[in-house]
């Protein structure tokens, strides 16, 4: 999944600031499943943004929607009622989402009320991990299932450097080393020997080296 | 041969070979990197000049060889993965080349993590066994990592760093064999103060016959005090310090501890010369290069061969 994280509130209030009325819109995709920006997320957030302004001795009016999801027009399009009588939108989807009501909206102020984080997993309860960074040329047939780009901090791709201690990243002991997790992977897989093939170099073009990408299925598109 | 290197040439002759490092300074300072390189003349075969050593920021590894040439020594280029992809890398060889600076040292880098800018982006386009290859692609094929060919290609000495001390250490011989496979001419090692641990790796490299094919060069580091020799075992990663070494260190008065220190380093290279594979001595001094002379000196690697430079 698309993990994110509130931004603080200060933030988010003054994105507000000189509105009184507005859409907080969440999504029932990823950030419901990150607990970011559900629709439970979403109440919490209308709640506390309302407080905030009486503090103030000010009002805002927040419509709350929740779709279904929110980096898909025909989604989107559910806003086509609400919008007229709101000054601006706050978006509690990732960067897709906000991007996806701000280019059908154009004369709509959108502000993002959480920040996009990364592609992971959940690992326990409340603790989301990277595993991804859509390089858009998967390497972990090579690397026994996991990805040394987005798990190493060097992503490093012919094995550990000379930081690893007791299969912690030199970065923070807090961080699995992604090349003991392999290497013992490999060893559990009795593809030791699959290790000293060297990777060669990475073609980025990829991933964000080409630019902005894009995918076309021809036999989807209509 | 392949290249016109110094270093080449002494592991051609079957002498040990002696290299020191220099860190240049945090600033526009020419005289400073001049005035390290100088203590250094005459007591090593050529000298290591870092690249952004420890993720700060300083005179860039380049410009500061340069400054050693021009003195008539042979400088060292570290370059690290960390800082520049492929095309600076690149560039900043031929440049070097054409100021004929012939050996290089290729490394990813510490993580800016651990320096000045740690809010800086990481480059990492390719790490540093396809930065070796990258290398030898340039000498030995003529031919850019993009696959253009080179006018007059860039003939660099290669080096590469191995840390026998940091985990998994049964990989650790795997991990230079794959350097090796990229084309590594010599090795520099981390800091040897565990002696058996890395007796240990070079018998698993002399199995696999690892020693025949490339020069491995035994980093040593003098410790200034205990106080150094307790840092560097907790707050250097992949850094073993053992605590006999402590002890030793933590048992002489203080004042005594630089000269202990010393000792240590003397009787580490004494040890080493032994181990079959060990090609010659990297003493890093760090920030402490006035010391090197009386090392090399005392540990019985004088004279230098004149006749290579």
């Amino acid at each position: 999944m698309i993990t994110a994280e509130r931004k603080p509130m200060e933030e988010l209030i003054e994105c507000l600031r000189p509105y009184h009325r507005i859409l907080l819109v969440g999504c029932n995709e990823c950030v419901t499943v990150c607990s970011a920006g559900g629709r439970k997320e979403v109440g919490i957030l209308s709640s506390a943004l309302q407080m905030a302004f009486m503090k103030e001795g000010k009002t805002l009016d927040v419509k709350e929607i929740t779709l279904e999801r929110q980096c898909d027009p025909e989604y989107v399009e559910e806003l086509v009622t609400h919008i007229d009588q709101a000054e601006a939108v706050m978006s509690m989807a990732c960067g897709c989402g906000v991007q996806e009501i701000a280019g059908r909206f154009k004369s709509k102020p959108v502000f993002p009320a959480l920040n996009t984080t990364f592609m992971g997993a959940s690992e326990r309860q409340g603790v989301w991990v990277e595993r991804c960074q859509g390089c858009g040329e998967c390497v972990l047939a090579l690397t026994g299932g996991i990805c040394p780009i987005a798990r190493c901090a060097k992503q490093l791709l012919n094995g550990p450097c000379g930081g690893s201690t007791n299969g912690k990243c030199e970065v923070d002991p807090d961080i699995d080393c992604a090349w003991q997790l392999i290497w013992d992977r490999l060893k559990a897989l009795g593809l030791e020997d699959r290790y000293e093939d060297n990777i060669a170099a990475k073609d980025w073009r990829t991933g964000r080296g080409g630019g902005p990408r894009k995918i076309i299925r021809e036999d989807l598109v209509k | 041969m392949k290249t016109e290197s110094v270093l080449e040439k002494v592991f051609a002759s079957g002498e040990l070979a002696v290299t020191s490092e220099c860190g240049p300074p945090r600033g526009a300072l020419a005289e400073k990197i001049i005035e390290k390189a100088k203590m250094l003349q005459g007591y090593v075969d050529a000298v290591n000049v870092t690249d952004n050593q420890t993720a700060m920021v300083r005179m860039s590894s380049f410009a500061a060889c340069v400054f050693i040439k021009q003195l008539g020594m042979d400088p060292i280029l570290q370059m690290v993965t960390r800082d520049r992809n492929r095309l600076a890398m690149q560039a900043d060889i031929l440049g070097a080349y054409a100021h004929g600076i012939d050996i290089m040292l290729c490394l990813s880098g510490d993580h800016p993590h651990f320096g000045d800018h740690p809010m800086a982006a990481n480059v990492h386009d390719i790490d540093s066994v396809q930065f070796v290859q990258m290398v030898r692609d340039m000498r030995d094929k003529g031919r850019f990592q993009g696959g253009d060919e080179i006018l007059n290609p860039p003939k660099m000495y290669i080096g590469a760093a191995a840390n026998p001390f940091a985990d998994p250490f049964e990989l650790r011989v795997a991990r230079l064999a794959k350097k090796i496979k990229a084309g590594t001419d010599f090795i520099q090692t981390q800091c040897i103060y565990n002696l058996d641990k890395f007796e240990k790796w070079m018998d698993g490299v002399r199995d696999r016959g690892l020693h025949e094919k490339v020069n491995i060069m035994a980093g040593i580091t003098p410790m200034k005090t205990v106080g150094m020799a307790r840092y560097m075992k907790k707050r250097v990663p992949g850094m073993d310090v053992p605590d006999e070494l402590i002890k030793r260190m933590a048992g002489v008065p203080k004042e005594k501890q630089a000269d202990e220190g010393i000792k240590i380093s003397i009787e580490a290279i004494e040890r080493l010369k032994e181990v079959e594979g060990v090609k010659g001595f990297h003493i890093m001094a760090i920030e402490w290069e006035q010391k090197v002379p009386e090392i090399v000196e005392r540990a019985g690697l004088l004279p230098r061969p004149k006749e290579f430079s």
